[in-house]
């Protein structure tokens, strides 16, 4: 195995430099290193301004999310010797605006989250000494996949439609507002619903299902958003053969 | 003078290529399917024309049936041929994604959503296809 | 509060035209637009022809047939000009194009098929 491996990163500093740039580190090619290990090896023993996020360094956080070859990938998840003989390129996550380096802009994103109302909505809430909600394992079952979204933002990256669109909702947060439409202590359907049957909502998913082939926990984004649109055209058809009864 | 500036930055835009679909294969299979939808249109033109010349009488449905042989024609159907499959291979693949069906509690395995819907497409070509050889 | 959208409506049109095109359209492009033209088989006579689709069903069946994948064009065209060409700010011209196309189409079919002898 070779001894080095060549990173390829975007450096980009905001009011010193109009458009970013690519600066090259020789990286040593260690059969157990990902990524990650490589941009904080650069951090500590070569240039110190190199900026990117990080944080469980184990795939849980969410935050290391950047474009690895063209690729979303979790750079803690991606192992240098896939890309030997290399050179690896380092890239933001797209579709996002740029603020430092690898550091990306992900206010809109928080924006649409919150939208969504991505917590438990109930019409009148049970009292403490009523006891806990019960849910069944098959009751579980049916929104699981979606809880597991860990707001890494590679969907977005990957997701045409959120490029062309900055106004669309994008992947997680649909899939996060299923996953409590699904959840049967949840009585907020109809809410959501309000929110989310629009263009920016789930109509601008064109189903290109990218979203789900770069998630790295599995969530399926693509597929609660088709289950959503079939939801909400259901609804639709009910309100208008019987509307005093649809939600 | 300082200017004033807003905090945060607003960051760096990179505006997305109209040409994206060319960055990777997953992107321009999309767009496949999705121009797949012209062929299909293509085909209801044609049968279009071809109830009119029937409408016309035998004489004028004999002469129609040149249009179907001229070479252009021909290889565009045999084009249209290509996607119309590649619109109904992807639509049933996708079908048991739209439909979180289970049973007995656990979520339905996809082929056995798209299973049926394939051998209605075999079912339905066999019936289509021996009522137009019949003669 | 939001309304919802009407988006469902064209959907619905979109989805049933996509099953009808995936279930009819392949077998049919395949023997009157490559099997009989080239030779390979041999195609329906005139007569027989129009006794298949002289009746009630038959003239359905071509309604649906024509109609409903216009309708699935219609949708799946208007986004794949908004996504591939990126021109959403027409998007009043789209519409009018795409959907006036399918319902204009959808007319002409119908005049067609009532026309059938």
């Amino acid at each position: 195995m070779a001894e080095q491996i060549a990173l390829e990163v975007t450096r980009f500093s905001p009011g010193r430099d109009k458009t970013p740039s690519v600066q090259s580190f020789d990286v040593p090619l260690r059969k157990e290193w990902v990524v990650l290990d490589a941009l904080n090896y650069v951090k500590d023993k070569v240039d110190g301004s190199l900026s990117f996020r990080w944080s469980c360094r184990m795939g849980v956080c969410g935050s290391c999310g950047m474009m690895v070859n063209g690729e979303p990938k979790l750079t803690c998840a991606t192992f240098l010797t896939d890309y030997a003989p290399g050179p690896v390129r380092v890239e933001p996550l797209k579709n996002f605006p740029v603020m430092r380096d690898l550091i990306v802009e992900i206010t809109d994103f928080l924006g649409k989250l919150s939208k969504v109302k991505p917590w438990i909505i109930r019409k009148k809430e049970k009292p403490v000494s009523e006891g806990e909600y019960l849910q069944t394992p098959e009751q579980l079952d049916t929104f699981k996949q979606f809880s597991m979204c860990i707001n890494c933002l590679l969907c977005y990256a990957a997701c045409p439609v959120y490029g062309l669109d900055p106004l669309f909702s994008g992947p997680a947060a649909l899939a996060l507002a299923q996953r409590y439409n699904m959840d049967s202590r949840d009585e907020g359907e109809s809410e959501r619903m309000d929110i989310l049957s629009q263009h920016d909502g789930i109509w601008g998913c064109t189903f290109v299902g990218e979203c789900t082939q770069v998630c790295p926990k599995h969530v399926d984004p693509a597929g609660a958003i088709q289950q959503y649109k079939l939801t909400a055209t259901q609804e639709w058809v009910k309100s208008f053969i019987m509307p005093r009864g649809a939600k | 003078m300082a200017t004033y500036t807003e905090y945060p930055p607003k960051g760096y835009r990179v505006r997305m290529s109209t040409y994206w679909w060319l960055a990777r294969w997953p992107y321009l299979k999309f767009i496949l399917r999705e121009i797949s939808s012209v062929f299909v249109a293509w085909f209801v033109i044609e049968t279009l024309l071809q109830i009119n010349a029937l409408i016309d009488g035998p004489l004028a449905y004999a002469e129609f049936q040149d249009f179907f042989r001229n070479p252009l024609v021909i290889v565009l159907n045999i084009i249209s041929l290509f996607f119309v499959i590649f619109h109904a291979v992807t639509w049933f693949n996708l079908a048991p994604k739209a439909m979180a069906v289970r049973m007995g509690g656990k979520r339905v395995p996809n082929l056995m959503i798209s299973g049926p819907n394939y051998a209605a497409w075999m079912v339905v070509s066999a019936v289509l296809a021996w009522l137009l050889l019949r003669g | 509060m939001h309304k919802r959208s009407n988006e469902p409506f064209v959907w619905l049109l979109f989805s049933a035209g996509g099953v009808v095109a995936a279930l009819f359209i392949p077998i049919q492009l395949f023997l009157f637009g490559v099997a009989f033209p080239l030779g390979w088989l041999n195609g329906p006579s005139y007569d027989t022809l129009k006794d298949l689709i002289h009746g009630p069903i038959g003239r359905l069946y071509l309604l649906v047939l024509c109609a409903l994948p216009l309708f699935h064009w219609a949708h799946r065209f208007r986004y794949t000009l908004y996504d591939g060409l990126q021109i959403k700010h027409l998007n009043e011209l789209v519409n009018t194009f795409c959907y006036g196309g399918a319902i204009v189409g959808t007319a002409i079919a119908a005049y067609l098929i009532w026309r059938i002898p």
